[in-house]
């Protein structure tokens, strides 16, 4: 007997409608969970002071600012790369086999498993450079992984720059190099900026990659040789060890917290910027 | 298109500049030009980096243990030189295909049901919700997993708890984003000439769906997966908290498993010597995988845009 294709309608789109909402509900979960647990053992105290008993008691003081300086750090070696990357790709050549080299190692970085960049930032910069466990390292490695996000982003603002801006510059007898850093980069910089807050996003939810190059020092971070441990580092390290586990309920949450602020932000920009070029 | 101002810099400069701000600007124009050039290898010249030195660590040690002894032997205790990484591929490979198992129907569901069957309106909030929560730390899903999910598979199903099954709903779990997020833009390149065809020949809306839409968006699809997969096997922190991490090759899903992430990053931090040259090798193993998973997505992703145009 065949079933009516009414009915498999219906079965189909009541399957399909029960697998998303169960994803969504996992996810939203997740998150609810976490801040649930976390939120109340938050206190100005815990923000503003140093850990105790490797983090037993006391603050995040010193991973607050890990989290905030090694992405800050990342971004400053990233964004001339991936941002004059884009440039070249969309301003400067057409599709060839260079491009399409570029591309290929672009993508095939996005892929890679942020461990492997741990492991190359522990024998690269840590190792054979020299650098030990520092901050430097950190922002370093974080960089490389970070690139290929800020490319993307980059050149796909590039690309919505509108074609007649750079008709109407060259006429005015600007060169290739007045155009793009006087109209296409400034008409570009929401969408660029996106790129930034997404790399930012995914610097400060990395572990693995930060844990073999930036190190889990819990000393105040005071210069670029300065070993540093972000919150993801400690959280990890709070969970994994039992060290707490109200402190690292705690911790997740501000974690959740600041990668969710920094990527609403991403987001908005990004829309405001799609909102203006169409 | 984009070299429509190649040409200009030589003809069109006014003529009341002088020469020598003529040559400060013909050679700064010259210069960005190869500044730029340079700056774009950046990225190729990381990858070949990161390759290089991973493979300069671990390829030397995989030539004197022995393929067979480092790939296919299952003692793996490093104080007695023994490096055998088997269970470890086994593991990543169980892990792995319990993620997709759970991954991915449940993102391509989730893509079908957004792009066909609900408004758009809809779309357009979830849809960057689920983008959001792509950002959240891998250590969050982890600690999920051991706050909730281990608990439960101890006490409903017997085992450890910190299991293969456990690794594997966390990164099913994990890798949904991705699967609904590409997914669903490769199902709205799909023209909507398709689904009107479909629908004026008689088909319902999900006979249009599954017969005509889904067809022309299937490689689009299955890179996700692809994609997918190569988040899975390389997830580490996560896998840690959740797997148990004891060497040994897999029973059954309520055994303790570790993956070869994991086996790097729980030993990387006291190894040295021929121990650490293990663990680049075991990263040397990790990255060839990864790249032949990155490899077909993009083949995928290449058929996909072919089909389209």
């Amino acid at each position: 007997m065949r079933i009516s294709p009414k009915v498999t309608q219906t079965l189909a789109v009541l399957l399909l409608g029960v697998a998303t909402l169960l994803t969504v509900i996992i996810l939203i979960m997740i998150v609810a969970f976490v801040l649930k647990r976390g939120i109340p053992e938050i206190s100005w105290e815990f923000l503003s002071t140093k850990p105790r008993e490797m983090g037993k008691a006391g603050g995040i003081l010193p991973t607050i600012w890990g989290t905030i300086l090694l992405p800050v750090i990342a971004i400053v070696i990233a964004l001339p790369m991936g941002v004059g990357t884009a440039v070249y790709l969309s301003e400067y050549t057409r599709e060839n086999h260079v491009t399409r080299i570029i591309r290929f190692g672009t993508d095939c970085l996005a892929g890679i498993p942020s461990i492997i960049f741990g492991l190359f930032g522990y024998i690269f910069f840590v190792t054979i450079l020299g650098m030990g466990w520092s901050m430097l390292s950190g922002g370093l490695t974080l960089a490389i992984m970070i690139l290929p996000t800020i490319i993307r982003t980059s050149e796909e603002a590039i690309r919505a720059v509108p074609q007649t801006y750079r008709e109407v510059s060259c006429s005015l007898a600007a060169t290739n190099w007045e155009t793009v850093y006087k109209v296409v980069l400034p008409n570009a910089l929401p969408g660029i900026m996106t790129g930034v807050m997404l790399g930012i996003g995914r610097s400060i939810g990395e572990t693995a990659a930060v844990i073999f190059t930036a190190g889990s020092s819990l000393l105040m971070p005071l210069s670029l040789n300065d070993s540093v441990r972000t919150m993801s580092v400690h959280f990890y390290l709070l969970a994994r060890e039992g060290i707490s586990n109200e402190k690292a309920y705690a911790t997740a949450a501000v974690l959740v917290f600041s990668v969710l602020s920094v990527n609403l932000i991403a987001y908005w920009m990004m829309n405001r910027f799609i909102a203006k070029r169409s | 298109m984009q070299n429509l101002s190649n040409t200009s810099d030589q003809a069109s400069h006014p003529a009341n500049l002088s020469a020598g701000k003529r040559f400060t600007t013909w050679c700064s124009d010259h210069l960005a030009r190869y500044v730029f050039l340079t700056v774009a290898f950046s990225a190729t010249l990381s990858l070949l980096l990161i390759a290089l030195f991973i493979l300069k660590e671990g390829v030397p040690f995989i030539i004197k243990v022995g393929f067979k002894d480092f790939l296919l032997a299952s003692e793996w205790s490093p104080m007695n030189g023994k490096f055998g990484i088997y269970p470890m591929i086994i593991s990543s490979l169980w892990v792995t295909l319990g993620a997709m198992l759970i991954g991915a129907p449940l993102g391509v569901a989730g893509a079908i049901f957004l792009t066909q069957f609900v408004p758009r309106s809809v779309m357009r909030v979830i849809k960057p919700m689920i983008e959001l929560l792509a950002g959240i730390p891998s250590v969050l899903y982890g600690f999920i997993g051991v706050m909730i999910l281990a608990p439960f598979i101890r006490s409903h199903f017997g085992g450890p708890g910190l299991s293969l099954l456990a690794a594997s709903i966390i990164l099913g779990i994990m890798v949904l984003p991705t699967v609904i997020s590409i997914s669903i833009d490769t199902i709205n390149a799909v023209p909507r000439s398709y689904l009107e065809g479909a629908l004026a020949l008689g088909a319902t809306r999900w006979q249009s769906v599954h017969m005509v839409i889904l067809k022309a968006a299937h490689s689009g699809i299955i890179a996700s997966v692809i994609l997918a997969m190569g988040r899975a096997v390389g997830e580490t922190m996560a896998v840690i908290m959740v797997a148990g991490n004891s060497v040994k090759i897999p029973g059954s899903s309520l055994d303790s498993v570790r993956t070869l992430t994991a086996n790097i990053a729980l030993e990387m931090g006291y190894a040295t010597g021929l121990h650490r040259q293990a663990l680049f090798a075991t990263g040397v193993v990790l990255f060839v995988v990864v790249m032949i998973l990155n490899s077909l997505a993009m083949a995928a992703m290449k058929k996909k845009s072919r089909g389209a145009a």
